[in-house]
């Protein structure tokens, strides 16, 4: 969380707010933060104040699109178009409603992890009530072409939902230019707090709610709003309008020091991805003859912190399911790195990755009984 | 982190690593569960194994696993090394996640097959 979000969730906890839905002053007070964090939210990715529900995070917003959709439309039919490479919030969420008998169309992506907008429209049918399709990818980046499947869906006039968790705050969001219906977003994702989320539902979209309860978030979600939360949102939000373009080049900058520096040092990795439209913080590198728990352990001894899409690290002993739809065999994933950089890194960090990670590569691929030196 | 500092000093400086140039038992061993593969190295004399060498292209758990065992083996009699259950290899460096178990069969398969040849 970034130091100033926190500044301005403090103040809540100390008692000074009280219920958003009591009509007492405190009540009111509570309300008026709220209307607050909701506006800067809005403005965020340009959607209007009245269009936002405050959800718990990025999940529920995605099981809210999908099921609140699902459940209004399925008289009118029950076929859902998404792709191959969606955050496990959507993939298991479609899952769910295969085994109720919907029929799901999964699309495959190209080798760079991008969607065909003329898939997508192959793929429609009259039963066709909902496509959901990531804004980009959390594994890879890979920016998926939302206007263009935007457009479609409009055409079509099938309902547009669209994961946005990764995207904002690191690439402009424009909800109308994008021409989705639904969009979630995540605030722990743009140096917000944990456990807090949003929902766009653009005007006239119904949406039966998950939460029947108080009627909270004009009907949409029950449950007293997470006051404390939203308003941390909602300064993370404003920050992260405020500087997107100075810090996600700056960024970008660091991903392609910490990428040209690692191909000039370690023979035999791949970047995945590396040349699709691709989110500015995000590099995925595929590393032969290492295994990625290994690289990830010994990078975390040394301070660094990423991620791998390794059988070895996941619970489920699968490979990464966007490696795979990219083609990658699971001999490929099994030495992939993910590297998620923000604006708050520096240089100095990238260059410790280039200055240990080389060595830690070395070790590991010297223990391998497959790889023979150059 | 879940490791035991043990199990991450076997990972970060693995005993007995490398290729046996005179072995005359070799086995090669994939683990269907992740992917992971060991190949190990044994010299074999008078009923005992003399000398052992790993290499394994796999995770954490199953580097330290396949280190720890290939020590332990050394000087043990045959029936004794055929014994060494993957449990006691994952006791020894102090056990290991739920989700991790499946590492340290690498290491005892691995044993096992070099020593098929052998009565």
């Amino acid at each position: 969380m970034r130091p100033e979000v926190s500044a301005a969730m403090i103040p809540i906890f100390s008692g000074d707010f009280g219920n958003p839905s009591s009509i007492h002053w405190f009540g009111q007070q509570a309300k008026s933060l709220l209307d607050e964090a909701r506006q800067q939210v809005a403005r965020l990715i340009r959607a209007e104040s009245s269009e936002i529900v405050f959800v718990s995070g990025g999940t529920e917003a995605d099981n809210l699109a999908i099921r609140g959709i699902a459940e209004t439309q399925k008289a009118k039919g029950r076929h859902i178009i998404t792709s191959r490479i969606e955050h496990h919030a959507v993939l298991h969420t479609c899952k769910d409603l295969e085994k109720q008998g919907w029929e799901i169309t999964w699309l495959n992506v190209s080798p760079d992890g991008q969607v065909d907008p003329e898939d997508v429209r192959r793929a429609l049918r009259p039963d066709t009530v909902l496509i959901t399709i990531m804004h980009a990818n959390n594994e890879i980046g890979s920016i998926q072409p939302i206007e263009e499947i935007g457009t479609i869906a409009a055409q079509a006039d099938v309902y547009f939902h669209s994961d946005g968790v990764q995207s904002t705050g690191k690439i402009p969001v424009d909800v109308k230019k994008l021409q989705v219906d639904l969009y979630s977003i995540s605030a722990h994702k743009i140096h917000g707090p944990k456990g807090v989320g949003a929902l766009y539902v653009r005007k006239g979209t119904t949406l039966k709610p998950l939460m029947t309860g108080g009627g909270h978030e004009r009907n949409r979600r029950s449950g007293t709003e997470n006051v404390a939360g939203i308003v941390g949102f909602g300064r993370a939000a404003q920050l992260a309008r405020e500087g997107l373009e100075s810090e996600m080049e700056h960024v970008r900058q660091l991903r392609d020091r910490l990428e040209s520096g690692l191909k000039a040092r370690i023979p035999s990795i791949h970047i995945n991805a590396e040349s699709a439209p691709r989110l500015p913080n995000t590099s995925n590198i595929m590393v032969d003859f290492a295994e990625g728990e290994g690289l990830v352990i010994s990078l975390d001894l040394k301070g660094i912190a990423v991620s791998t899409g390794s059988a070895c690290s996941s619970g489920s002993l699968e490979p990464s399911h966007v490696l795979t739809a990219i083609g990658k065999t699971p001999d490929e994933a099994h030495g992939s790195l993910r590297f998620s950089l923000n604006a708050m890194n520096t240089a100095e960090d990238v260059d410790d990755v280039l200055e240990v990670l080389p060595g830690i590569v070395e070790r590991l691929r010297e223990l391998s009984p497959y790889y023979k030196r150059a | 982190m879940a490791y035991s500092s043990k199990l991450l000093d076997y990972f970060e400086n693995p005993r007995c690593a490398g290729e046996l140039p005179d072995a005359n038992a070799i086995a090669e061993v994939a683990n269907p569960v992740c992917g992971d593969v060991m190949k190990l190295w044994l010299k074999v004399a008078d009923d005992r194994i003399v000398d052992a060498r790993f290499k394994t292209q796999g995770c954490s758990a199953a580097i330290a696993t396949s280190s720890y065992a290939t020590e332990m083996i050394i000087g043990m009699r045959l029936t004794e090394a055929r014994a060494v259950t993957r449990e006691q290899i994952a006791d020894a460096l102090g056990g290991l996640p739920q989700s991790k178990m499946h590492c340290s069969v690498l290491a005892s398969d691995a044993i096992r097959t070099a020593l098929k040849d052998f009565k």
